[in-house]
């Protein structure tokens, strides 16, 4: 019972935050907006802690149980209500912790933001938002059935859209919200079509029902097309990953998320790296009783993730927009961890989305206050020689990066290293390649993470940074940024025993004998965290990515008239790696395109002619005739009315004596 | 001859109802102008008594007294809890009102408290006798009340068509009354199925009382083509009044029609349920189309109110015990839904103006935001737009008509809700886009009256988020 209302508490805390800022945002003004958002988020974020440490450390049984019935149709119940175990209280923290450290930070930030300064409450809306994304991404995590899930899911998507938005004069942020919109309509598609699948066979929403009978619906089969028999569990599988690659940004539903980028930064940490686009990984890895039952899903799943993880890598070696560098090594990183699901290392994945939340959110808020510094350039060419300016940043931004490229020691190491171990352990179809793909990933990302660096902080001082006064960004910007150093550097070192011997998920994760790539892993190769770290630097993935700094170095240090040759000598190459692969133009030619020729003729064709024309018209007009007439009944006239009366008296006898 | 004394108990409600009505009906022609609102007050109070004593005493067990007359069951003291709740509401709703339409008096409420004695008794009622009674005290009471006004023609017209239609009405109940006795021999409810059950009963006489009795009952809760009375009575009755009528009188004719067809004369189901078929085609499309074309919001609520009756009856029709729970619950939530549209109406108007065309809501967004977002929840739920408690009600009766097996009627009651959340949503557009034709801000006289109006408007919301507390009302004390 007490459990229960500390749940309700966690969830509705940031929701009255939101509330309170987005009705009330002009009567208790912007102190008032962010100390009652601070204040919700907070409650939350200490809650979810003695929740953590109440599942985690003293393992308290799982704890399912519903809020309220909702409602019920036809045998199907629709509830809220709370799935937590060691899976949902680790993502309660991450979120809440990130949130916090990024409501925190964007009073530094928005103070600053010139280009938005009008009499319109936008502070507080601002404020309203992120707390609304809190609540949302936590009835998503909290969640123990699929409606619910379904409910967060669609709620971090709106308040998504609402912040790519944000700045809605601006042209660019209009059409990347709208693409955003869009690209995650089609993966929702596939997502609803999938809990479609969930309720025609197994009748339920509820998660622990439906793992429950998974078991005798292995061999059941659905065909769409005489003659092709698809598993029912495949199927499921599948869609419901679509709908995980529209929020997680897999191909090629990526295309959404380095536009993102035009939202607020602290909104790029929070919602697109840190949380958001992680609810794909948590989906899967919270269903993973299901995707454990099917080969094909799996290996679909760790195909799509290596190959996002390769390419979207490679495009950010092109980027110079400092949030684009940031945006696809983000993408790339989504690719490493649903290569782990696809592995069925599920609970490696999630190590990765831990990790990765908050080493990246750090290098977004520290990318942020770099931008904060240069009064709103982005430009990477413009920047340089900046780390004497900017010590804070500096070493907040190193220890990201070196926790991105998975520096021994780092957080990051260790997720990335037992993602690479576990897909090369695995016999999934396709494991071969996929290897193949994350170690060149690995030095890929070392490549471009200090690319990045080294031309913002290093090298000569541009002439932007000669003329302009740059200086570190105030305390509400820097004090996140040394908590989130923190888990950034140490949080790998203690969590990665129980991550690979299966403890930590126990409760949370299902693995198949014969899938538990993880078991090997540990068994055979771990002794300790440490002995990891220090064996890891003879180890392929280490020597890739310390020759990919050392290539950045050379390239963009030592030797900078090589890159613009290498532009030079092949143009071509240059050019579809600065396209994106040309995924934009195609969706702009095909979808685009084709979508306004096909809506124009549904449009001109069958909506004017049709049903404007021949349904609605006819049936207004003659709708509103029936009313004139059945009006002119009434009459007034007493006498009228009882001939009425008697009329259908006697029209009832004959009829029922008839 | 052995003389028995009737156990009290389970009427206690009713005796104290009557007793305290009485006293204050003295009382209110010997207070001082100086205590005027010392009836209002009373009245509040004695309804608050009354459904205490209903609540305290509340049972799942059917008990009959006086000779098998009156019986009280978890259907009767439900719906009589419901009709107390509707009445503090409009009364408090109607204070106001009164004072001013400059004709605040006593006797408003006095009559009031009578009528609902006489819904209390109809809902008990386990014989023909009783069930007259209680309907005779009732609408005796309403006819006074349209009446009142003795200043407005309009009033006075409706009054008039209202008291002749409704005499030809209970003379063809009454009618129905006495062949039913003819052909069964009994009065009370139960025996009387039983006799029809044995299969002792002239059919054609049967048949005919089933008409004349389906009839006077479908007057009663104005359904067409017996609705002509409605929309002139609600349009000329002043609004106070209307709120009256809209709202707690639907359950006690519900509750009557319900011990009728489904107490007394479940073996009669083949006749009576053609009738009601009948009756709820022409009531759903009357109901659908008509207020298309009104520009009055009272007379186009008497007018949606036809639709919901027709809707009301599909969960009769479907003739099992979830069919007539399905009913009940969309009485309830009806008889609520109609308490806080009539009653957003009353808390508006003011001396010399009666908020009540759809072009005084024109741009009710500007001139009352918080309000105008009240009147949408109420046109949203009446529209049955979900999450409002609208949508489940109109789900409650579609299923259980579905389930019987009148797919089409299901299908055009479906589409008849469609066309008609047209005129529902007008209002909303009305106020939300248009612009107003007075920017002065309204709100209601006294401050209370805006937070009990919201009350009752947020309640529409938050029932539809939690359906099954209606829900279950229904179908517990039913099937």
């Amino acid at each position: 019972m007490m459990l229960k209302f500390i749940l309700t508490l966690i969830l509705l805390s940031p929701l009255f935050g939101a509330i309170a800022a987005g009705l009330f945002g002009r009567r208790i003004g912007r102190r008032g907006a962010h100390t009652v958002t601070i204040f919700g988020v907070a409650v939350s974020t200490v809650l979810s802690a003695y929740v953590f440490w109440l599942f985690v450390f003293q393992g308290h049984a799982v704890y399912n149980d519903a809020l309220y019935t909702w409602m019920v149709s036809d045998g199907l119940r629709f509830e809220i209500g709370y799935l937590i175990d060691s899976l949902s209280a680790t993502m309660m923290l991450v979120v809440t912790f990130v949130s916090l450290m990024v409501h925190i930070y964007t009073i530094g930030y928005m103070a600053h933001d010139e280009d938005y300064s009008h009499d319109n409450p936008y502070y507080q809306r601002f404020f309203s938002y992120i707390s609304l994304f809190t609540f949302s991404m936590l009835s998503l995590v909290m969640a123990n059935n699929f409606l619910q899930l379904f409910f967060g899911w669609e709620a971090v998507g709106l308040v998504s859209y609402l912040l790519i938005g944000f700045y809605m004069k601006r042209e660019s942020a209009i059409q990347a919200n709208l693409k955003a919109f869009l690209v995650n309509r089609v993966g929702d598609f596939g997502f609803i079509l999938g809990i479609a699948v969930v309720v025609m066979y197994f009748n339920t929403l509820d998660y622990q029902e439906f793992f429950n009978a998974l078991e005798s619906q292995v061999g059941t089969t659905m065909s769409f097309f005489p003659g092709m028999e698809w598993s029912v569990i495949t199927v499921l599988c599948l869609l419901l990953f679509i709908g995980a690659m529209g929020k997680s940004a897999q191909m090629p539903l990526h295309v959404w998320l380095p536009e993102s980028m035009e939202g607020p930064t602290p909104i790029s940490a929070l919602i697109h790296a840190a949380t958001m686009v992680t609810a794909g990984i948590f989906m899967v890895a919270r269903l993973s009783p299901a995707f454990e039952l099917s080969a094909v899903a799996l290996s679909t799943v760790l195909l799509v993730g290596a190959i996002t993880a390769f390419m979207m890598g490679v495009l950010g070696i092109v980027q110079t927009d400092i949030k684009r560098v940031v945006a696809y090594s983000t993408l790339s990183q989504l690719g490493y961890m649903v290569a782990a699901l696809g592995a069925s290392a599920y609970a490696v994945g999630m190590f990765h989305v831990l990790t990765h939340a908050f080493f990246k959110a750090l290098l977004f808020l520290a990318a942020g206050s770099v931008i904060i510094a240069m009064h709103h350039i982005q430009d990477i060419r413009q920047m340089g020689g900046m780390r004497k300016h900017m010590p804070i940043t500096y070493w907040s931004m190193l220890i990201g990066a070196l926790a991105l490229i998975g520096f021994p020691g780092f957080s990051g190491f260790f997720s990335k290293d037992s993602v690479l171990l576990a897909v090369g352990e695995t016999d999934v179809y396709g494991a071969g390649l996929a290897e193949v793909l994350l170690l060149i990933g690995v030095f890929v990302t070392a490549f471009y993470t200090f690319r990045m660096i080294f031309l913002v902080f290093h090298g000569e001082e541009s002439d932007y940074v000669k003329t302009h006064d740059i200086k570190e960004s105030p305390k509400v910007v820097t004090v996140p940024l040394i908590l989130l150093a923190i888990p950034a550097v140490f949080m790998g070192l203690p969590m990665v025993g129980p991550i690979l011997s299966g403890t930590y998920f126990a409760d949370a994760i299902t693995v198949l004998p014969q899938n538990d790539v993880l078991s090997t892993i540990y068994n055979d190769y771990f002794d300790s965290a440490i002995g990891m770290a220090l064996h890891g630097f003879v180890t392929p993935p280490v020597i890739l990515a310390l020759s990919g700094v050392f290539m950045a170095w050379l390239l963009y240090l030592k030797a900078p008239q090589i890159p613009s040759r290498i532009h030079a000598m092949c143009p071509r190459g240059y050019k579809m790696l600065a396209s994106g692969y040309g995924f934009d133009r195609f969706n702009e030619i095909v979808f685009e395109q084709g979508g306004r020729k096909l809506g124009d003729f549904f449009w001109r064709g069958i909506d004017v002619k049709v049903i404007d024309t021949g349904l609605v018209k006819n049936t207004f007009t003659s709708v509103a005739a029936a009313a004139g007439a059945l009006k002119q009944g009434q009459t007034g006239f007493l006498y009228h009315y009882a001939f009425v009366m008697i009329f259908g008296l006697l029209a009832m006898l004959v009829w029922v004596l008839w | 001859m052995n003389f028995v004394i009737p156990s009290f108990t389970p009427a206690i409600p009713e005796i104290v109802l009557l007793t305290l009505t009485s006293l204050l009906l003295v009382a209110d022609t010997m207070w001082s102008k100086r205590y005027e609102f010392a009836t209002y007050y009373a009245t509040q109070v004695i309804l608050v008594i009354v459904g205490a004593l209903i609540l305290t005493s509340f049972t799942t067990e059917t008990v009959t007294t006086f000779d098998g007359s009156f019986v009280r069951d978890a259907f009767a003291d439900i719906l009589k809890l419901a009709i107390v709740v509707i009445s503090l509401g409009l009364f408090l709703f109607s204070k106001e009102y009164l004072l001013q339409a400059k004709f605040y008096r006593g006797e408003y409420f006095t009559l009031g408290l009578f009528s609902v004695l006489g819904m209390f008794v109809m809902v008990s009622a386990h014989n023909l006798i009783t069930l007259y009674l209680g309907l005779e005290i009732m609408s005796l009471a309403i006819y006074t009340m349209v009446a009142m006004r003795k200043d407005h023609s309009a009033a006075l017209e409706a009054a008039l068509k209202y008291f002749v239609l409704g005499a030809l009405a209970t003379g063809m109940l009454l009618y129905g009354f006495s062949m039913l006795y003819g052909a069964t021999g009994q009065v009370a409810f139960d025996a009387m199925a039983a006799v029809i059950d044995a299969g002792e009963v002239d059919h054609v006489v049967l048949s005919f009382a089933v008409v004349f009795i389906v009839i006077g009952l479908a007057f009663k809760l104005g359904a067409v083509p017996f609705h002509m009375w409605v929309p002139d009575v609600y349009h000329g009755a002043p609004t106070a009044v209307t709120l009256f009528i809209g709202t707690a009188p639907k359950i006690a004719a519900f509750a009557i029609l319900y011990r009728l067809l489904a107490e007394a004369l479940p073996g009669a189901v083949m006749d009576w349920q053609p009738l009601l078929v009948i009756l709820s085609v022409l009531s759903l499309l009357v109901g659908a189309l008509v207020p298309i074309v009104q520009n009055n919001l009272k007379r186009l609520l008497a007018y949606s109110g036809i639709g919901h009756i027709g809707f009301l009856m599909l969960g009769l029709i479907a003739a099992n015990p979830d069919g007539y729970a399905s009913a009940m619950v969309y009485t309830l939530i009806y008889a609520f839904m109609g308490l806080a549209a009539f009653g957003l109406i009353t808390v508006l108007a003011r001396t010399g103006h009666e908020f009540d065309r759809v072009d005084d809501f024109k741009g009710m967004n500007q001139r009352n935001p918080w309000l105008a977002l009240m009147m949408l929840f109420v046109m949203f739920s009446m529209a049955g737009i979900p999450p409002f408690i609208g949508f489940y009600a109109k789900v409650v009766v579609i299923e259980e008509v579905v389930q019987a097996g009148f797919v089409w009627l299901a299908v055009l009651a479906v589409v008849s809700a469609v066309i008609s959340a047209f005129y529902y949503l007008r209002v909303v557009k009305v106020m939300y886009f248009d612009a107003p034709q007075d920017t002065m801000k309204v709100e209601p006289v006294a401050r209370h009256l805006t937070w009990a109006i919201s009350l009752v408007a947020v309640a529409l919301l938050v029932f539809g988020l939690f359906p099954s507390w209606v829900i279950d009302l229904g179908y517990h004390s039913l099937s």
